[in-house]
């Protein structure tokens, strides 16, 4: 453990990108985990008199059009984005990693299926696929949480099956075998502790990509509904604005939203290194 | 075959020096290494793993890995300084005066080029032939180390060989340009016995033939008592014991050949008369290492071997031992 | 002798790969398969050490397997300890009762520990599945391992990948002894190690074989050891056995000219000049694949064949006591006549 620490530090300090996108993700994290309470207004008090004012000391970001604080907005819909990508990210890792484990180990039919399965859902460009479920299945902030996970699915899937296919002839299998080890056991027990490293890096990856779909969705106006405070809604509303030199509406949602995705993806690059030195990209 | 009595000698390594900046610490891994090597001679340099013997091959071939600084030393080959030279001049004779072959011949070869397509590039690069003629020498080459049917097989790919027939198209390209010195590293390791044995028969053969010299770099004590003419024994990047094969096995010098030869199965009568070599490989990142660096897991060491140098005794005619009390 | 009955009992054991593609729509043409083991007999008793010796594609890493029940048999039956251990399914063996008593050290112990567990875990594996122990028994028992195999307490907190060539063997020799197993197969136990450490790893080795009585099935392609660690030792070639019989015999005077032709391959140090007694075998393996059965395996690449060798399978008879040989032409004089190493080899 101690190792891996000396190591992390080692690479944080090789790094300062990556030290400084993992010291961003602990302000999102502690935007998410406080929220309101950091909020200086309440994101959903509207103020009419005060509508459309640029930044300024009172308000750093502005306000929109209903005169509601800018900067609180944001500050509350980490939660919600964050929860959504969070909650995607995890469904996506945990049902395509066995999946994928087991199509890899097993081959055969599940090898197959789910290789059908993947195969199909790659075949959509993804954003199309996560418009057609949640239109579907319902705008709700539930079916958004699905269609993500659902689109993400395919890349944990052919990850786990590729490293698993790989490590399936290794000889600790077989030693796992002659100690008496079931095969259910052995993909679990055995072969799941060795991709996990790899799967962090890639759920750290994907989280960006995540954030980005749920907040283009409600860009779209599926998903979540005004008043309610996010990113992509938040952007979407101010879009309309830009032109008539509300600049501050779309503008600083829309930062924050990229700023969020690229922590992410130099986490992940980050961890990748961490983890995993040889594969470095 | 020893040389004939040619006063210079064909490769003059002297007090060579290398090592490897990684992560943990500066990696020491050849220090104050020396051996001459004769036209048509065969030596081995014997070691375990980490006694820098590819190291040392690598130095003299030029193709040491970026992290890998040389630190001290000459490397003369026929009269050019190899440490010194200009890329151009090192590019022009590797390949074709200097030739070497590695182990796992599988992986050496070019997954994506025909056998006889590699040859033929070594033979344009150095040989004097036209791109009409390569092909056709290509496949002499491949008859020349006795590959059956070398015309159809010089259109195959290297996953479709075996393991020796691939380890012959590697000699096959090593020696294309006929070249004055081959550097043969752990080149039977992970063949099956008989075509290990046929493999060091062809390179004997071949280096006599041509009166190459081989430099033989491999773990197996008994495969260099076989093949060659003279053995130094590394151990932890220093050459402990230099002499002809005959007279390291009857007469061992310096206790870590002594004990190498005990360890080795293929001359002890029973398990009991194994012995086993006491303590460890020191650790070569060590600022600390002691100059003898044997000294730690020897019996007869005394405060000299940690605090006065290594002497670099000729114990008798073409014998050297790095050792202050030699057996 | 003991007149007890042997350990394990090999008997026509077989085991046929299918090759090529299986059309479902080609009639008429029957499938052709790979012989990796064909007709392979021989027995192991209590406290015996018998070497299984022979070059890649003999199918000594897939008697093994059989043996370990890592593989199903084809056909042929396994009897350990009087019981039929073959007719048992691969996948199913993980639950019968001889699972703990046959167990296996394999030849690269870096690859055969998971990398993310730690010594003490690898070791514990098989107690905790084989014996369901727990808590202070389960470390009482790892602890034990160690202590036999010679790895330092504080090393099983350790990874593979903190540990040296020399200690991850321990480790997987602890992981086979910890359940008390009677017979250890070695797959080349070490082959991947160092001389320096090979000696101490196989003294260790004869040392737990005398105080837990195990019985050994060591494979190795390193004749020198075998020659030194074993009772009896059985050559194989494409499948078959060819020649068995106690050590120090085989090694003095080989019979089959397979077993002569490896024995003189090995490099012997101390000697200059080997090259001039060698016996080469010329040519290539035959196919393994749908070998014609009335053909001897070597026939082709041997010196003595004559029209017989192809129309009777050698079988293996004996020609001293002990000592059983699978050719026609058996011939013990110690220097066989040398074959020159032909224009193609």
């Amino acid at each position: 453990m101690t190792a891996a620490l000396r190591h992390a530090r080692y690479v944080l300090g090789e790094n300062p990108v990556t030290a400084f996108a993992f010291a961003l993700f602990f302000v999102f994290a502690l935007c998410a985990a406080l929220g309101p309470a950091l909020a200086p207004y309440d994101p959903l008090a509207s103020n009419a008199g005060e509508s459309l004012a640029g930044p300024s000391a009172a308000h750093w970001f502005g306000t929109d059009q209903l005169g509601r604080d800018i900067l609180s907005r944001i500050v509350v819909a980490t939660r919600l984005d964050l929860g959504i990508a969070t909650t995607a990210v995890v469904l996506a890792f945990a049902i395509g990693a066995l999946s994928g484990l087991a199509a890899g180990y097993y081959g055969g039919w599940i090898d197959r299926i789910v290789g059908r399965a993947v195969d199909t859902i790659m075949a959509f460009p993804l954003f199309v696929l996560a418009m057609g479920i949640v239109a579907a299945l319902g705008n709700s902030v539930a079916n958004i949480v699905i269609a993500t996970a659902i689109i993400n699915l395919p890349i944990y899937a052919r990850l786990a099956r590729a490293e698993a296919n790989v490590r399936r002839g290794a000889g600790f299998v077989e030693a796992a075998r002659l100690c008496g080890n079931s095969e259910a056991r052995i993909v679990l027990g055995q072969l799941l502790p060795n991709i996990l490293p790899l799967m962090m890096v890639q759920v750290s990856l994907t989280l960006g990509y995540a954030i980005l779909n749920a907040a283009g969705l409600s860009f779209i106006g599926l998903g979540v509904r005004p008043p309610t405070a996010e990113w992509g809604i938040m952007v979407a509303e101010g879009a309309s604005f830009i032109v008539s030199g509300e600049w501050w509406v779309a503008f600083f949602p829309g930062i924050v939203l990229m700023t969020a995705v690229f922590c992410f993806n130099l986490m992940g690059d980050g961890l990748r290194d961490i983890v995993d030195p040889q594969r470095r990209t | 075959m020893i040389g004939d009595g040619n006063a210079v000698p064909l490769l003059a390594v002297e007090n060579l020096g290398v090592e490897f900046r990684t992560r943990s610490g500066t990696v020491r891994a050849v220090d104050g290494i020396g051996f001459e090597l004769r036209r048509g001679e065969t030596m081995a340099l014997v070691g375990e793993s980490g006694s820098g013997k590819s190291v040392t091959a690598y130095a003299i071939m030029g193709i040491l890995d970026a992290a890998a600084r040389i630190t001290s030393g000459t490397i003369m080959f026929g009269g050019l300084e190899l440490l010194c030279a200009g890329e151009r001049a090192i590019t022009e004779i590797r390949g074709r005066e200097l030739a070497i072959i590695f182990q796992n011949p599988r992986t050496a070869l070019n997954p994506i080029r025909t056998v006889g397509g590699q040859i033929a590039d070594i033979l344009l690069r150095h040989g004097n032939v036209t791109a009409a003629q390569a092909p056709g020498r290509a496949i002499e080459m491949l008859a020349k180390v006795r590959i059956p049917d070398p015309e159809r097989r010089a259109r195959s790919y290297p996953f479709e060989l075996s393991g020796g027939m691939c380890q012959r198209v590697m000699i096959a390209m090593a020696l294309a340009c006929a070249p004055q010195l081959l550097i043969a590293d752990e080149p039977t390791t992970g063949l099956d016995i008989t075509t290990q044995a046929v493999i060091m028969d062809l390179i004997a053969e071949l280096a006599a033939s041509q009166r190459m010299a081989t430099l033989l770099i491999t773990h197996d004590l008994g495969l260099a008592a076989e093949y060659c003419d003279r053995i130094a024994v590394m151990h932890a990047g220093h050459i402990v014991e230099t002499a002809p094969t005959v007279a390291l096995f009857a007469t061992p010098r310096h206790p870590y050949t002594a004990k190498l030869i005990a360890a080795t199965p293929g001359g002890a009568p029973s398990l009991e008369a194994l012995a086993a070599i006491p303590g460890a490989l020191p650790d070569l990142r060590r600022g600390d290492l002691p100059l003898c660096r044997y000294s730690e897991r020897c019996e007869r060491a005394a405060p000299a071997c940690v605090e006065r140098p290594l002497p670099r005794q000729v114990v008798e005619e073409g014998r050297r031992v790095a050792c202050h009390f030699p057996l | 002798m003991r007149p007890t009955r042997p350990l394990l009992a090999v008997d026509g054991l077989r085991k046929l790969y299918p090759v090529g593609k299986q059309r479902i729509w080609r009639r008429g043409a029957a499938p052709s398969f790979l012989h990796a083991v064909d007709g392979v007999s021989f027995t192991v008793g209590q406290s015996e050490t018998i070497g299984l010796v022979g070059e890649s594609g003999c199918g000594k890493s897939t008697i093994v397997r059989l043996i370990a029940r890592l593989l199903d048999v084809t056909e042929g039956s396994i009897r350990f300890d009087g019981e039929e251990i073959g007719k048992v399914p691969a996948r199913h063996f993980g639950v019968a009762p001889q699972r703990a008593q046959i167990q296996m050290v394999f030849q690269d112990a870096t690859d055969s520990l998971n990398p993310r567990f730690t010594a003490f875990r690898a070791i514990a594996d098989p107690l905790l599945r084989l014996q369901r122990l727990s808590g202070s028994a389960l470390r009482a028992r790892v602890e034990e391992a160690a202590r036999l195999t010679g790895l330092p307490q504080e090393l099983l907190s350790r990874f593979p990948h903190q540990l040296s060539g020399g200690q991850k063997a321990r480790v997987g020799i602890a992981r086979a002894i910890a359940v008390e197993p009677r017979l250890l197969i070695l797959d080349e136990p070490t082959s991947a190690l160092d001389v320096s450490v090979q000696v101490v790893i196989l003294r260790l080795l004869q040392d737990l074989k005398r105080q837990l009585d195990l019985s050994y099935l060591f494979v190795s392609h390193d004749l020198n050891v075998v020659r030194l660690l074993c009772d009896r030792i059985l050559v194989m070639y494409l499948g078959h056995i060819v020649e068995s019989g106690p050590a120090g015999r085989v090694f003095a005077a080989p019979a089959h000219p397979y077993t002569q032709a490896l024995l003189s391959a090995v490099p012997k140090p101390g000697t200059a000049g080997g090259r001039s007694s060698r016996i080469g075998l010329p040519g290539e393996p035959r196919s393994p694949i749908d070998p014609a059965p009335q053909i001897c395996p070597l026939y082709g690449r041997c010196g003595r064949a004559t029209e017989k060798c192809t129309t009777a399978m050698p079988a293996l008879r004996a020609i001293a006591p002990g000592q059983f040989v699978a050719c026609h032409y058996p011939n013990t004089a110690p220097a066989a006549k040398p074959q020159p190493l032909a224009a193609i080899a």
